[in-house]
């Protein structure tokens, strides 16, 4: 028994997410699912996405929504140069570079 | 010595009964000894720490007198550390030698600790048991087949199993308060912005607050009286004086009004722990706090809104480990969208992937209003659940977690894991203090007391639990294996 | 049947702080690869940003300067997507509170009209670095120096109608960047960049697709991309096919735009607020401030130019283009006293030896107090016109000193009218058979003799006193 499912269905989540909408969002978190796992992944975030969707019962209609628990507002920088070159160390700990640059596989624009 | 509180180390060791090498020596030796089983180090550096140790004997000789001279500290392994692994207990950073120190690790530094090394950790502090660690799960020093909660978990363990005296934690969605709850000892997380984010590898901006992993509330005062602070490197950190956490507490208990929240006590609270935790807060009303019921209306609604606020900050503060800069890199990319995909899938572990990919979602076009826009609003609502209960009580205090630790995999829905985090989550959504201290035991496990006070009441809420643990002794309980003597309780003797 | 174009600019302006958006890393220009990016720049784990607040005035400067509402509350977002240049994976910047709103920018088209340009608004955001395709065989290089320098994205709405329009919002945008101080403009160098959206429909028509052209990096880029797509839309709606919404490139080779390759990717940028930056609030006291050191802008100084100095409309906008000619100008004037004068040989003969040699105003060889001083002395009738442009060479070969330089070189006019006599005198000896033309009525051959006089005085003899002379000697 899969309680995520139950869950899911409970909460009216639309539909499960299908297997192309997990193909797009881990396309665009570059990550891969394989055709294997996507049926597994699909059923966990719909499961999560079934939790989540606790929230559409409640009217939250003139509420402001809080990106910040701080009432606070940013703080400026003068406008110093604080940093020094620090390549040589920080190239160190790249996994590929050359030349003072660091290195991808070609990109075709 | 293994068994002395923080401030009770600070007395030994400014008395001279010994010295930081000793002192260092023996909390090496025990990690050495428990931390095959515990797995709560990744790293340990010993001969850094016996130099600094060796420092600050030297130091105190030519009359320093700082608070933490002298004590052996661990940093969670998500603290960047110059010089030093810093992995988040994740195989993406497996070999991360950090150029820079984390604005906590130069404060607590700057305070005279000696730094033994990092603590294990759920892979980018996504997880509630810390089984999510590339290193492997970190077991509970109370029962090896328990976890010790997470994601501090190695931090609470290392404390717990008398490895350490004190570590650093952070808490997301209750990442210290639970550990210390199922490790029995004292875990404290401040305001958010109280404490410095700079160098802290960040999991969700807006709700990641990094705090401490003690024996007793004294101790957690000493160390937040070295850590609290503005950093002018991070823009959320706040410019307000730092209280006198450590001085005598400014609030007694008489007359405290104690907020009970009704949604702590229903659901899925297990009943040793609520005859616990009602026990508990009876010490407190003995005492001459006045409990009085609240509700907190909202509560339910804040695993969800944290499980999409969270996941998307998340899926953006993890985009920038891509094999370019630092970090893994898959072998022999084929091209680039290979080499991001593959460096990402391989270096991040499941849980990661899954909340990156729920955070994706959630921000992604046409799902944006209804999940993030919809969190955000929700908690708007939370905050000012606890804004309005502020206005009757002093305090908020409850349960840390459901239940005491549970057994390694017995969690393997990730809903199911989610839900763990009840009591503590709202918290981080609204940006409050709060702690978690012993309160008793259930089953043979401990758990906590959670007391929760308004925003930047850090004072407050430390005096509250230092004035309990002088009522009880359960925080002076030690795991039955370690073999050490127990304490007096603080101000007892 | 006739098409109209339309056509919405949106212009990148790297502002020119000392450090970047968000770290204390310098962006000076030219620095070898990597060696400006640190950590905050290279997206270390725990890094944060801190706001410049250089670049916040900057920011204000720009819509005060263009009667833009400036937002008392404006929000930085992250904007997610992958590329090697972007070493965070989302890039800050701005969405649904922008620093800058609603403004206008006025263009003077040729001829001699004026038109009100929409700015729809204009945010701050960080720039991205560098991928080098060039350098390795199987491997781009990215050199993160750029990254994190800021820049102001300015927005147009869709009011330019043709690549002229384009070309003069373009240049009124660099000129009054310039005069604000917040950007070098420099196009070659990219801290000016355009990204030009295209479309075209028939008159009255609704909006056709656009085009988006990206990174054209000059004026005349900018001029000739814009023709070239409306041309290839054109074409193809012509042979009854549709325009394809995408992003292209301009090639300017082969002259042409295509599509970019490597977008296939849908971009969903998953905007929201960057939580590591709290709501930037921008309060009276700090607009006030901004307000008053503002200078006066292209507008208001071409204006001036024509009431104060008596300029046509033509040469006041083409000496208040940039400000560094402005003030060029108006120290000339006011030294010499004479607008007309100085207006003249600042915009022809200044500018024309500053575009032979290539160089800006600022670079010029000859300062305003000796152009000043040379305009003085043809004033006064030391020197003739014509001998001015001796005067001229000399102060471009670096000599400084208008008076002194005149009396060594002998150059003063000769005005002297027993000299002048002497002269013309040997002119009509010398040239008999014109000066009987003359006589006989041929006016034009005055100019001749007149020639023959400057000739022999090598320039120097009043041009004026000689023509008078040999009319009266040669009187029938």
């Amino acid at each position: 028994m899969n309680l995520g499912i139950i869950r899911a269905r409970e909460a009216n989540l639309p539909q499960p997410l299908n297997t192309p909408e997990i193909d797009k969002i881990a396309t665009l978190a570059r990550l891969r699912v394989s055709p294997g796992e996507a049926g597994e992944v699909a059923a966990r975030i719909s499961e999560i996405l079934g939790l989540i969707d606790q929230m559409r019962a409640v009217d939250t209609d003139g509420v402001e929504p809080l990106a910040h628990p701080l009432d606070a507002v940013q703080r400026l920088r003068a406008d110093e140069v604080s940093e020094t070159d620090r390549r040589e160390e920080l190239l160190a700990l790249a996994p590929a570079s050359r030349d003072g640059l660091f290195l991808v596989p070609k990109v075709i624009e | 010595m293994l068994h002395l509180s923080v401030t009770e180390l600070a007395a030994e060791l400014s008395r001279g009964a010994f010295s930081s090498v000793e002192l260092t020596r023996a909390c090496l030796d025990r990690i050495r000894r428990r931390n095959p089983q515990l797995n709560a180090f990744i790293t340990v550096s010993e001969e850094s720490a016996l130099a600094e140790a060796a420092g600050a004997d030297r130091a105190r000789a030519k009359g320093d007198t700082r608070s933490l001279l002298g004590i052996p500290l661990a940093h969670k392994d998500i603290f960047c550390t110059r010089g030093l692994p810093t992995t988040c207990g994740s195989r993406m950073l497996q070999h991360f030698l950090p150029p820079y120190d984390a604005g906590v690790v130069e404060r607590l530094r700057e305070a005279g600790a000696v730094l033994l090394g990092k603590t294990n950790m759920d892979e980018f502090a996504m997880g509630s048991s810390n089984e999510t660690s590339f290193f492997g799960p970190v077991r509970n020093p109370h029962d090896p087949e328990k976890v010790p909660g997470g994601s501090s978990g190695g931090s609470a363990a290392a404390v717990a199993g008398g490895l350490c005296p004190m570590a650093t934690g952070t808490d997301t969605g209750g990442s210290i308060r639970q550990p210390a709850s199922f490790c029995g000892i004292t875990g404290f997380k401040p305001s958010y912005g109280r404490v410095s984010r700079w160098g802290m590898i960040a999991f969700a901006s807006s709700l990641d607050q990094a705090g401490t992993l003690t024996r007793t509330a004294a101790d957690a005062a000493l160390m937040m009286q070295a850590m609290a602070g503005l950093d002018p490197r991070d823009s959320t950190s706040v410019d307000r004086p730092v209280e006198d956490y450590v001085g005598e507490p400014g609030r007694s208990l008489r007359g405290l009004r104690v907020g009970v929240p009704l949604p702590h006590f229903t659901g899925g609270l297990g009943a040793g722990v609520e005859q616990g935790v009602r026990a508990a807060l009876g010490e407190l009303e003995k005492a001459g706090a006045e409990l009085i019921d609240i509700d907190l209306p909202n509560n339910h609604l804040s695993v969800p809104a944290y499980y999409v606020v969270a996941p998307a900050e998340a899926s953006a503060n993890l985009s920038r480990f891509d094999g370019v800069r630092y970090g893994y890199r898959c072998e022999d990319p084929k091209d680039l969208e290979d080499l991001y995909t593959r460096t990402r899938s391989e270096g991040f572990g499941d849980e990661v992937k899954r909340r990156i990919l729920v955070g994706t979602y959630a921000l992604s076009a046409g799902y944006y209003d209804a999940y993030y826009i919809k969190a955000q609003r929700i908690r708007r609502l939370i905050r000012q659940d606890f804004a309005r209960a502020f206005n009757e009580v002093d305090v908020i205090a409850g349960p840390t977690s459901p239940h005491v630790a549970f057994a390694h995999g017995a969690k393997a829905d990730p809903v199911e894991m989610y839900l763990e985090d009840i009591f503590t989550i709202a918290v981080n959504l609204a940006g409050l203090p709060a702690i978690s201290i012993p309160a008793g035991y259930d089953q043979g496990l401990p758990f906590g007391l959670h007391i929760i006070g308004p925003d930047f009441s850090e004072a407050r809420v430390l005096g509250i639990a230092r004035q309990f643990q002088q009522l009880t002794d359960w925080h002076l309980q030690l795991p039955r294996d370690t073999h050490l003597p127990r304490r007096a309780r603080e101000g007892a003797s | 049947m006739e098409w109209e174009t339309v056509i919405g600019l949106e212009v990148h302006v790297q502002l020119s702080t000392r450090s970047k958006l968000f770290s204390g890393t310098s962006t000076a220009f030219g620095a070898a690869p990597n060696s400006q990016a640190n950590i905050y720049d290279l997206a270390m784990p725990g890094t944060l940003p801190v706001l410049n607040g250089e670049a916040l005035r900057m920011a204000v400067r720009f819509g005060l300067a263009i009667n833009a509402e400036i937002s008392r509350k404006s929000v930085f977002d992250r904007k997610n997507y992958f590329y090697p240049d972007l070493p965070k994976g989302y890039q800050t910047s701005q969405l649904e509170f922008p620093t800058v709103g609603r403004g206008a920018i006025v263009i003077h088209l040729d001829d001699g009209s004026e038109k009100e340009i929409g700015v729809t608004r204009a945010h701050m955001e960080e720039d991205a670095g560098k991928s080098l395709h060039e350098e390795f065989a199987t491997d781009s290089g990215i050199d993160l120096n750029r990254a994190g320098t800021p820049l102001l994205e300015i927005v147009s709405e869709p009011d330019l109608r043709s690549a002229g329009e384009a070309v003069a919002y373009l240049k009124k945008l660099h000129s009054i960047v310039r005069y604000l101080d917040i950007s070098d403009g420099d196009m070659s160098q990219g801290s000016m960049r355009c990204d030009a959206n295209v479309s075209i429909r028939r008159p009255g028509a609704e909006l056709g697709t656009r085009t988006e052209i990206k990174n054209v990096n000059s004026f005349r880029f900018v001029e000739k991309a814009i023709h070239y797509e409306v041309r290839r839309q054109q074409d193809v709606l012509e042979d009854g096919g549709t325009i394809v919404q995408e992003t292209r490139l301009y090639d300017s080779v082969r002259d042409e735009t295509r599509p970019m390759r490597g977008k296939e990717v849908a971009n969903d940028y998953r905007y929201f607020p960057e939580p590591d930056l709290l709501p930037v609030v921008i309060d009276e006291e700090l607009i006030e401030q901004v307000r008053a050191g503002l200078p006066e802008l292209p507008d208001a100084r071409r204006q001036r130019f024509r009431e104060e100095f008596g300029l046509s409309d033509y040469d006041a906008g083409v000496l208040t283009a940039s400000r560094e000619a402005a003030d060029y100008f108006e120290q000339t004037a006011s030294a010499c006293g004479d607008a007309k004068l100085a207006a003249n040989w600042v915009s022809v003969e200044l500018q024309g030896l500053l575009n032979r040699e290539n160089l800006s105003i600022a670079e010029s060889p000859i300062n305003a107090p000796s152009l000043a001083g040379l305009i003085s002395r043809i004033k006064d009738g030391t020197i003739s016109g014509k001998i001015a442009k001796t005067v001229f060479e000399h102060l471009a070969g670096g000599e400084t000193d208008v008076d002194e330089l005149i009396e060594r070189e002998g150059l003063r006019q000769v005005t002297d009218t027993g000299e002048i006599e002497k002269l013309v005198a040997r002119v009509i000896a010398e040239n008999a058979p014109q000066a009987q033309q003359y006589r006989d009525g041929r006016q034009q051959v005055l100019g001749y003799l007149v020639g023959q006089a400057m000739k022999l005085s090598r320039g120097k003899a009043n041009p004026a006193q000689v023509n008078q002379l040999l009319r009266e000697k040669l009187q029938p």
